[in-house]
């Protein structure tokens, strides 16, 4: 799987309370959700996000709650893939899981810059600045769950 | 065999006699834990596979805490919605209105975790049973919802930082203290996939509350699990609140460790984490006059019994300042009782709080108690994120009970000793 999009791009530690805030925990439906997406961040995200942007940040992205409603409100916001420099474990678990793509990686990229993203080979391309980059492919045991759909449906096959 | 605690309890639920930092394994579970918030999306993914059934109805534990007793239509229509799940699957721990407490007090307090269990949740401070010697961590909804219907997760064997604690701790100063000096001194991510595994000849002058305390917040160092030793307290809680066998795991003498840090428990202060993050602490040395508007006592990490007494021993007799709302928030059924034929209740009306009925409520910004623009919270609670408990530009202050006690009746950050001295 290959990627192209245009870069927004926040700092270290977001959270999942600026990500998807409680106050609209009491839906859990993807659309809702996305609605308010970053909300406490940043106000501008979801008028200015396009089908296909690739979000970057800093360290720890997802840091906090457990809440899946973070990576489902950032998929369905029409983010297709979130690179960082590392991730909170349980929202990496959850971005698996849910079938948002993450890549770590923490090569320069800046707001606005077009970048390629080629998930089999680990490579990343910042089209705007002309630079490659490497980052480790997922391992065989994660692929298989993104390969069969998330991890039930891998679940459901391997019982 | 080198392997740490919390590896020991892995291997031992995927059934291998060792296994390493970084492998992937499948284990076995012995709880799986969610929310009113977690389950509906768990129950909704759990449908969409067509499992067959769940796979121990008495092994899930469905716990209606944050918006609960629910805050409108949509929070009510949730909880329904995991009412019915538990009805139909004939789920056995499902605590509902009136039964149910802040989850990571009433598990234990059930007797739902004994030493040795290898627990999810659909909660990041799942992390919270490792005070009794258990390997718990959070996790999202399909984690939970696979683990409802299979019994299994997979995990990647954490590496561990070791906490070598010594001594005892002073007056006014708890296991949030301990856990905020912790997080204070490694950051938000310094045990990042990590276990925090503590031991030493400090671990028994902690209570089991002060361990829950501690790893209730590993999750704000980024870690997979905290986790304690078990030891004469920890056997003596088991006992008195579970009729199943603890299984006790110990590291290994040669139990390899990225970092080992010495911490002496007399060294450590009473400290406040300042907006927005955890590990933004500060100790009275350094605090100035900061005016607050709201204390909140209570949550999963500092809801409990003897958060009250430590309140209570400041609150008697006095009254908390005008401008400062005072929420006092059992965490369970159980603890509110215990105010209250202890007198304690009485004592929280009369220097002017309100006590709660257990709700995770104003700890994630839910309800009861919900900030305005600019104010200010000091909290015994667990997170000071940006908008955590309410308005974007308000402010948490995270504390423990006493300080926070102390500071409801001035109406600024107060350390108790300027009260009630040394």
């Amino acid at each position: 799987m290959k990627i192209s999009g245009n870069v927004i791009k926040y700092g270290d530690n977001v959270d999942t309370d600026v990500i998807i805030p409680a106050r609209y925990l009491n839906s859990s439906n993807p659309k809702e959700l996305a609605e308010h997406c970053m909300e406490d961040l940043d106000k501008t995200f979801v008028k200015r996000v396009k089908q296909g942007d690739i979000m970057v940040a800093g360290n720890n992205f997802g840091c906090g709650s457990s809440r899946e409603h973070a990576p489902i409100a950032i998929k369905e916001s029409g983010i297709a893939c979130v690179i960082a420099n590392s991730f909170a474990r349980i929202f990496y678990r959850n971005a698996i899981n849910t079938g948002l793509a993450i890549v770590e990686y923490g090569g320069e990229i800046d707001e606005g810059d077009m970048v390629e993203v080629d998930f089999a080979s680990g490579k990343i391309f910042n089209l705007t600045k002309n630079i490659e980059g490497n980052f480790p492919p997922f391992p065989p045991f994660l692929q298989n769950i993104i390969e069969k759909g998330g991890l039930l449906a891998s679940l459901k096959e391997n019982k | 065999m080198k392997m740490t605690m919390t590896q020991k309890i892995l291997a031992a639920h995927s059934g291998k006699s060792f296994i390493d930092k970084g492998e992937l394994i499948m284990a076995e579970l012995d709880l799986v834990l969610g929310n009113d918030i977690t389950s509906p999306v768990a129950i909704n993914e759990y449908r969409k596979a067509e499992c067959a059934n769940i796979f121990d109805c008495g092994k899930i534990a469905l716990v209606m805490d944050h918006f609960t007793p629910n805050k409108d239509i949509k929070a009510a229509e949730q909880t329904k919605l995991v009412r019915e799940f538990a009805d139909e699957k004939k789920i056995v721990n499902f605590f509902d209105v009136g039964e149910m407490g802040v989850e990571h007090a009433l598990l234990p307090e059930k007797g739902l975790v004994v030493a040795g269990d290898l627990v999810i949740g659909a909660d990041s401070h799942t992390c919270t049973y490792g005070a009794l010697g258990a390997f718990s961590t959070g996790v999202g909804s399909t984690d939970m919802a696979s683990g409802m219907a299979y019994g299994k997760a997979w995990f990647k064997v954490p590496s561990a930082i070791k906490f070598n604690l010594t001594g005892s701790l002073n007056k006014w100063v708890s296991g949030k203290d301990v856990i905020l000096h912790i997080i204070g001194m490694i950051g938000v991510d310094g045990a990042l996939y990590k276990s925090m595994e503590f031991s030493g000849s400090g671990v028994k002058n902690l209570t089991i509350d002060d361990r829950f305390t501690i790893c209730n917040m590993a999750i704000e160092a980024g870690a997979k699990n905290g986790i304690f030793p078990v030891d004469e307290q920890t056997l003596q809680y088991i006992s008195d609140h579970s009729d199943r066998k603890p299984v006790i795991y110990e590291a290994d003498p040669d139990a390899e460790y990225d970092r080992i840090f010495d911490i002496d428990l007399s060294a450590v202060e009473a400290t406040v984490a300042y907006p927005h993050l955890p590990s933004n602490t500060k100790t009275f040395k350094d605090i100035g006059d900061v005016a607050i508007n709201q204390v909140v006592i209570g949550s999963c990490t500092n809801g409990r019994y003897s958060d009250f007494v430590a309140a209570a021993e400041i609150l008697k007799g006095r009254k908390v300042n005008k401008r400062v709302r005072t929420l006092i928030i059992p965490a369970t059924q159980k603890i509110y009782l215990d105010i209250m034929e202890s007198g304690l209740a009485k004592l929280f009306v009369e220097a002017g709080c309100i006590v709660s009925t257990p709700t995770c409520g104003p700890c994630l910004g839910g309800h009861m108690g919900i900030l305005a623009k600019g104010e200010r919270c000091m909290a015994t609670t667990n997170r000071n994120f940006v908008g955590r408990m309410g308005h974007p530009e308000s402010e948490v202050y995270l504390c423990n009970p006493a300080v926070a006690a102390a500071s409801a009746v001035t109406g600024k950050i107060t350390h108790p000793s300027e009260l009630l001295g040394n």
